[in-house]
Order: structure tokens, then C-alpha cells, then sequence
């Protein structure tokens, strides 16, 4: 098992650990992982983005040219990867803020409405793990229960009453993903 | 504090700072830059002042931090600062001080692109400036490239006893894909710091007010006004050079035994390398790697042992062209020896180096 990812969004939406809950999730279930973000300026506001892999093998490049899955949460990110997803590969994106849906044909395109979803059921806070429950739907490479351990250890002790509201929203994303 | 052997997920950066508090340094003196702040911050969080007692000091800038190691090593102790490029190019004056007055510490570079303050991004465009000293003098800095977060941690300990057993700073160049990632590590095991007895009994020559009766004061200083007591001392500090080229040099190769070619890169470039060289190898091209671990000294050898049998090298490196130019040497320019590398702040992608090894077997077959 190998999958290489690319979650791309704006700078705030969590995408940054997002990517690490899964990379750690990865390593609970004794997978080689990498977390590999853009630290530039894109963490204050522009375009936010990490490259996560997770292997069974240990693990090259950090960086890459092409991806398996490609999560995308706003217009721009959509418009500079989804040339760099793999023939087969899979795009997730969120339909709030992407005017221009992902054309190729030779690639399976998902979406989910998880920034209205989270807003409706006031769980904004959680909408990177509702995006990444929508992804796990269709790529189970880590569990739940493995996802939910590294939010534990990642968390401090005091938020960690935050938990049940995670778990809630990575079910949800996993009900409404759904195919473009 | 982490237990023993357990597997942690951390940036290269973060493991630096655990690596240090458990490999019993006594300090270290440094100045905030990206990308490498997380050095200090881990530090910080860890208050190892209160554990191991390890000074940890925010200097006012970067030329204090590099005279504090001046100062703490010429005491023999263990004593380190990390930085990056533009904050490692105000520390050469003092690292040409401790090559001078032969005094051990333990430098981090975790390089972005140049030249000057240039960006924040990853670069290993200061390759010449870590391994031709940097300074001014005839001297060298030992210098260890790590490829991975787990190199990050175990290369702390290795920079402290090179440092030690040659009497000479060492630096760790790194850079920002290998300080701002996270991977798996397994930390070194604790070790403590040297106690002051152990000191004065390992380091003789160290200026720390002991054993002033018994052989008088050690005086620690770069400068000699005669020039034959100069020459001497240069010609001493030659012989330590020559001997640490014999005994430190340190690589790792992949898939070279078969190669016709051979990619040849340090530090993250490898990493990258790696890929492109697995898929070239999937397209049934015999391609080889080889990452030289010691930048200085380098692995000249292995190389020309190498060129004998291979049509050609490709130096893949995050810069204009710098350790093409000993590979070149190294190999005697006896095969092509091409360069491929992207600058400022870009980091290639495998598919660019697939691309230039093209290049390069129509020129070398």
C-alpha cells in the first residue's frame, strides 16, 4: 500500500494538520509517513498546502510530481493540481468557493458539501475532519479508531473534550461524499 | 520526556532540539530565522534547565550566538546554535575563530535560498561556503548532510564527538524540506552531560580554570603575531585535516553495483533523487545513487572508484552547480559529470531529474 496526497486550501482551513492527523494516524497503525508543507507565506492567509504520504515501504521523496488523490478546497489549489493528479487517481474537493469543477475525465472526481454541512450542524471547527472522514469513505488506508488516537495525542489534555465533536464530524463527511 | 525507542512523528527541526537535550549538550545560543526557528521554540517547551541543566539562550543576534559557542566550547563543553543561510553567513568570523584556536562546537544550518536575505524556501546553496570554511584562513568545518528527520537526531551526537575528537566545529547543513518535515524518528538514548571532572580529564586544553597550578594557564586564541609559530599551527591543524579525510568520510549507496549511471546528491536532493531513480529503474534504466554524508571530507574516493565502471554522473543539487565541481575532481574528469539543480527557493520535482539524466545519456553512452 502506498498512497501520496496533496491537500491544498486556503491558509485557516486546517489543511496543515488535517495532513498531520493523518500522517500520525499512519504511524499508529506502523506505516512510513512523511508531512511535507509549503511553510512559506501561504500559511498567513494565501494558499495552504501539505504533500502526506503513507507506505507500507519506507518512503523517497517527500516531494512530487504526481499524486494519487488530490484533496482541494478552494479555486486555486483546484487549478494547480488537478493537472498533477495521477491517470486513475481521485480529486475531493468542497463545493464552497469552487466555481470551476474539476473537467479530467480519467480521474475520479468527489465532492462534498462539508463547509455548509459543518456550518449547519456548528461544527466549524471540525470541517478539515469531516473532509478527511469524506476521503477515508473512499480510501480506508487508516482506520477510524487510528485517526481518533492521533487526535488524542495530538490535542492537549484540555481540548480533549473536543473529541466526540471530531468523531461526529469524520462520520459525517464520510455520509456525504459523494461523486461529481 | 519521550521513552526509549518509542516512535515519534516530528519536523527535522524538532527532532535537532530533542536530539540535543539527549545527547547531553551543556548549551546552545541561537537567534530565531525561518526555517529554522522550531530549533529554539522546541527548546524552549522542553525548559531542558530544568532537567539536564542545558543552557538554552536566545542571543541578540546571530554573531553573539556563534562568540557564545566560542566561549562555552573553549571551555570544553558541549555547546551548539542552529541558524540559517543569511544568520550562518554572519557566523563565519567566529567558526574561522574555533577552526583557529581549535576549539569544538556544533553548528546547524538548515539552509534557505540566497543570496543574501533571498527566501525562505529550501536551497543547498551554501554547499562552497560549508565546505571551503567560510571564513577566512586555510581551514575546514566538518560538515554532515542528513537526508532524513531520523539523521537530523542521530547527527547531533555524531557532530558533538567529530567536534571533540578533532578539536574543530562541525555543522550540520540541512535544509528547509529536511527541517519543516515530519517523519518518523526514534530519538538517541539519553546520555548525560559531562560532568565538570570528566572535562578536565577529556579536555586538557580547555580554558576553564582548573589544573592552573599543575601546567599553568591555557590560553584559547586564533591569533600568532611570528609567522613561522603560524605557519606551525597551520601546518598543524593541515595534518588534523588530512587525518579526519583518511577516517570520517561517510556515504551511502543505492543500486550502484549495476549502474551505468549514477545520480550523486546530498541532503533532501537525494530524497528527491531517489524517486526519480526508482522510476527510471522501473523504466529498466540501470541507474544508481550515490549520497555523499560527509560534504567535508568528501568522498572522493568512492566516486573515482565508481567512474571506473559508469557511463556518466548526475549531480543533483539545490543550487547553480557546487559540488559538481568535486565531483568533477573526484572522478578526474575522466566520464560527463552533468549538473542539474533549481535555484531560490524552488525545490525540483523527481520528474525534473528523470529529464536531465535524459540529457545526460545523449551525451554519455
Amino acid at each position: 500500500m502506498k498512497e501520496e496526497i496533496i491537500i491544498a486550501g486556503f491558509g485557516g482551513q486546517g489543511v496543515l494538520s488535517m495532513g498531520k492527523i493523518l500522517a500520525y494516524a499512519g504511524l499508529m497503525e506502523g506505516k512510513e509517513v512523511t508531512w511535507m508543507p509549503a511553510y512559506g507565506p501561504e500559511q498567513r492567509g494565501g494558499t495552504a498546502n501539505v504533500t502526506v504520504i503513507i507506505s507500507d515501504e519506507k518512503i523517497s521523496s517527500p516531494i512530487l510530481s504526481q499524486y494519487d488523490t488530490a484533496i482541494l478546497l478552494n479555486q486555486p489549489s483546484l487549478d494547480k493540481f488537478q493537472p498533477k493528479v495521477k491517470v486513475g487517481g481521485t480529486i475531493i474537493y468542497d463545493s464552497f468557493g469552487i466555481i470551476e469543477k474539476p473537467k479530467r475525465e480519467d480521474i475520479n472526481n468527489f465532492c462534498l458539501d462539508a463547509m455548509n454541512t459543518a456550518a449547519e450542524m456548528k461544527l466549524m471547527k471540525t470541517f478539515n475532519m469531516m473532509v478527511l472522514g469524506g476521503f477515508l469513505k473512499l480510501h480506508p488506508i487508516v482506520s477510524i479508531e487510528s485517526v481518533m488516537k492521533a487526535l488524542k495525542k495530538s490535542l492537549p489534555e484540555r481540548h480533549w473534550d473536543l473529541l466526540p465533536m471530531n468523531e461526529q464530524a469524520i462520520l459525517k463527511g464520510m455520509e456525504i461524499i459523494h461523486k461529481q | 520526556m519521550a521513552e526509549e525507542k518509542e516512535i515519534l512523528l516530528m519536523k527535522g527541526n524538532e527532532a535537532i532540539a530533542h536530539a540535543a537535550i539527549r545527547c547531553g549538550c551543556d548549551g546552545y545560543f541561537g537567534y530565531p530565522i525561518t526555517p529554522q526557528s522550531e530549533v529554539l521554540e522546541t527548546l524552549a517547551l522542553l525548559k531542558p534547565w530544568e532537567t539536564t541543566g542545558m543552557v538554552v539562550l536566545q542571543a541578540e543576534s546571530e554573531v553573539a550566538s556563534i562568540n557564545m559557542l566560542y566561549g562555552g566550547g573553549g571551555s570544553g563543553k558541549r555547546v551548539m546554535t542552529s541558524s540559517s543561510s543569511p544568520g550562518v553567513a554572519l557566523m563565519q568570523e567566529g567558526i574561522a575563530y574555533m577552526a583557529g584556536a581549535e576549539v569544538p562546537g556544533l553548528i546547524v544550518n538548515v539552509q534557505r535560498g540566497g543570496p543574501g536575505l533571498g527566501t525562505i524556501q529550501p536551497s543547498q546553496s551554501d554547499y562552497n561556503q560549508a565546505t571551503r570554511g567560510g571564513g577566512n584562513g586555510d581551514y575546514h568545518v566538518i560538515v554532515l548532510a542528513p537526508n532524513s528527520v531520523q539523521e537530523m537526531a542521530d547527527f547531533v551526537d555524531l557532530g558533538f564527538e567529530l567536534a571533540f575528537r578533532y578539536r574543530n566545529p562541525a555543522m550540520i547543513l540541512s535544509d528547509g524540506v529536511i527541517g519543516q518535515m515530519m517523519e518518523k524518528v526514534i530519538l538517541p538514548p539519553l546520555k548525560p552531560r559531562r560532568t565538570n571532572e570528566q572535562i578536565y580529564e577529556e579536555c586538557p586544553w580547555a580554558a576553564n580554570g582548573h589544573g592552573l597550578k599543575k601546567r599553568g594557564p591555557n590560553v584559547i586564541t586564533s591569533l600568532e603575531l611570528e609567522s613561522a609559530a603560524m605557519e606551525k599551527r597551520n601546518l598543524h591543524l593541515q595534518k588534523k585535516y588530512a587525518e579526519c579525510e583518511e577516517k570520517e568520510v561517510r556515504f551511502e549507496e543505492q543500486y550502484c553495483e549495476d549502474a551505468d549511471y549514477i545520480i550523486v546528491a546530498f541532503g533532501s536532493a537525494s530524497r528527491i533523487s531517489q524517486k526519480a531513480m526508482d522510476n527510471m529503474r522501473e523504466q529498466g534504466l540501470k541507474v544508481g545513487l550515490f549520497r555523499p554524508i560527509t560534504l567535508w571530507p568528501f568522498p572522493s574516493k568512492e566516486l573515482k572508484r565508481l567512474s571506473e565502471k559508469v557511463k556518466g554522473m548526475l549531480v543533483v543539487e539545490i543550487n547553480a552547480g557546487m559540488m559538481v565541481f568535486d565531483v568533477q575532481a573526484a572522478v578526474e574528469y575522466s566520464i560527463p559529470v552533468q549538473h542539474f539543480g533549481r535555484l531560490g527557493g524552488i525545490v525540483p520535482d523527481p520528474d525534473e531529474i528523470v529529464q536531465a539524466m535524459e540529457k545526460l545519456r545523449k551525451v554519455a553512452k
